[in-house]
């Protein structure tokens, strides 16, 4: 079964997080950072969650992590995968596994981030099959 | 002499009642909370005048306690909305409890209705919020996660970390299916076999559709009362010995869906109530999905972490053949889900359990304590989780 990249509902932007979707647009991955604790986060808060600080930041993701869990929805005018994808970063992060087979797909394997458009929106970060070259 | 909870005396749940309806396309979800309140009252021997406490969640309507107040024509001198999804009602027991030992109230009246199924709503399949403004929401709504599929995240993972396997899991839907068989409320009614699980839809994978809880309407009420109130009444008395309660989230991406917040809530309860395990002669554990309840016996200690696929196999679960009987009204899987929230309908069985009301096919002999678990709003993200010790007076 082939997981055809998902027309995502467009995300609401907000104040906060408008920066992380303006980087979207030229295909770059966000992540929060704290100075005060050193800690990266998602989804992202101007106040860190783990030590409360306002003293946080943007960070450019590598965009690749491996696949903690997924689940291929059945139930679906067209199957989708939901996953956890924890970024090399150490975040884990809600996203779709698209452009692959629904077989390819297995917890721990390797994933880089791809950006797809949104309803009238934009683009969101969705996460396939890292392959070899070649 | 009863050890357990602190406070002036604890509290006790006098009356309960599991509204028949599964599909009210001729009632309005005030009238399932008004007629499950009246019913419940009677069964306490109480009337409406008694209550002066209320307590309700979000599937009240419009204001919550105040539209529900208003629609019984309630004199309260006490409220609480508290909202954590279908488990709700048992932190609602517990605050009741804890209301009344301060003497905010004496008779607290707990109440849930609604009808999902005669809305034909998609219940765990339908991407859906809670609220749109909701700061989690543009990062995981884009991505269509539902119900179905944050649970099956969870059941994947499970498998992955303890090779936990789905025909373990549809352990628990059998023994949902051998208790609801004698329950003639129960929307299915039919003993189902493990091939019969592992043979429906998949909905999510690895989740079948006989993985999931049904959808109903229908309503439930809980009336707790203080020492004075129950020692007043002719009913058997039903006393909160111990209850706790905790939330779990993916903690900004430091995610582990191994364990659930039942692991601290349990704890709590267990702590409370000063008994293990081992002396729970019932347990109500709420079953949204197959994987919930299996997550939770391991969290609440019946079986160690992972054990979980080999402790519910077998019949285990099943009242009179297994070690510990669950869900024996037919738990969600099969019986009962009123308004997409469980909660109500494992208080009212556990009660019937400690009252010896339960049907005689599943009625667990000399069931003096039993338990009470659940898992609110989503496995898979972000929940609540809340446990109640109840004991037979």
């Amino acid at each position: 079964m082939y997981l055809k990249p998902r027309r995502a509902p467009a995300p609401d932007r907000t104040p906060e997080t408008a920066a992380y979707w303006d980087a979207a647009r030229d295909g770059r991955l966000l992540l929060r950072g704290c100075r005060a604790c050193g800690q990266v986060h998602h989804y992202p808060r101007t106040l860190c969650p783990f030590c409360f600080s306002a003293d946080t930041e943007w960070r450019v993701a590598s965009g690749r992590g491996t696949i903690y869990s997924y689940s291929v929805m059945h139930r679906a005018a067209e199957p989708y995968a939901v996953a956890y994808v924890r970024l090399d970063e150490g975040v884990t992060v809600m996203t779709n596994l698209v452009a692959c087979e629904a077989d390819e797909i297995r917890i721990d394997g390797a994933v880089h981030v791809v950006f797809h458009p949104s309803e009238g929106g934009d683009p969101i970060p969705m996460f396939t099959p890292l392959r070899p070259p070649g | 002499m009863a050890a357990g909870r602190s406070g002036a005396g604890g509290a006790y749940v006098m009356g309960v009642f599991e509204h028949p309806t599964r599909k009210a396309v001729d009632r309005s979800i005030g009238q399932l909370h008004a007629e499950s309140a009246q019913a419940a009252l009677a069964d306490a021997g109480l009337t409406r005048d008694d209550v002066d406490g209320y307590f309700c969640a979000g599937d009240a309507p419009g204001l919550g306690p105040l539209s529900l107040v208003d629609y019984m024509g309630l004199k309260v001198r006490h409220m609480d909305s508290t909202e954590t999804g279908g488990t709700s009602y048992l932190m609602h027991v517990d605050h009741a409890a804890q209301a009344i030992a301060a003497g905010k109230c004496s008779v607290a009246l707990i109440t849930l209705g609604g009808r999902p199924r005669a809305l034909g709503m998609a219940t765990g399949t339908a991407p859906r919020v809670y609220s749109a403004d909701a700061p989690d929401v543009p990062f995981e709504f884009p991505y269509g996660f539902t119900t179905a599929n944050l649970y099956a995240m969870v059941a994947r993972r499970h498998m992955h970390a303890f090779g936990t396997t789905s025909a373990q899991l549809a352990w628990v839907k059998v023994a949902a299916s051998h208790h609801a068989q004698h329950n003639p409320h129960a929307l299915l009614k039919d003993v189902v076999t493990v091939e019969d699980v592992l043979a429906s839809p998949l909905i999510a994978d690895p989740l079948h559709r006989l993985d999931c809880c049904v959808i109903t309407d229908g309503g439930g009420a809980i009336v707790v009362t203080a020492p004075e109130v129950a020692k007043s009444l002719n009913r058997p008395k039903v006393r909160l010995r111990g209850a706790g309660a905790a939330a779990k989230t993916p903690d900004g991406g430091r995610l582990d869906l191994t364990y659930s917040a039942v692991a601290q809530s349990g704890r709590r309860a267990f702590e409370e109530a000063g008994v293990t395990p081992a002396d729970i002669k019932y347990a109500s554990i709420y079953d949204s999905f197959t994987i919930t309840v299996l997550m939770q016996l391991e969290d609440l200690g019946f079986c160690a972490k992972g054990e979980g696929g080999r402790f519910v196999a077998d019949g285990n679960l099943i009242s009179g053949v297994g070690r510990l009987p669950v869900n024996t009204d037919g738990g969600g899987l099969c019986n009962n889900h009123p308004a997409n929230r469980g909660g109500v309908t494992k208080v009212i069985e556990a009660v019937r359990q400690l009252r010896g009301e339960a049907h005689p096919r599943v009625q667990v002999p000399g069931c003096d304590l039993a338990l009470v678990s659940g898992i609110g709003g989503q496995l898979g993200s972000r929940h609540g989780g809340a446990t109640v010790i109840l004991e037979r007076e």
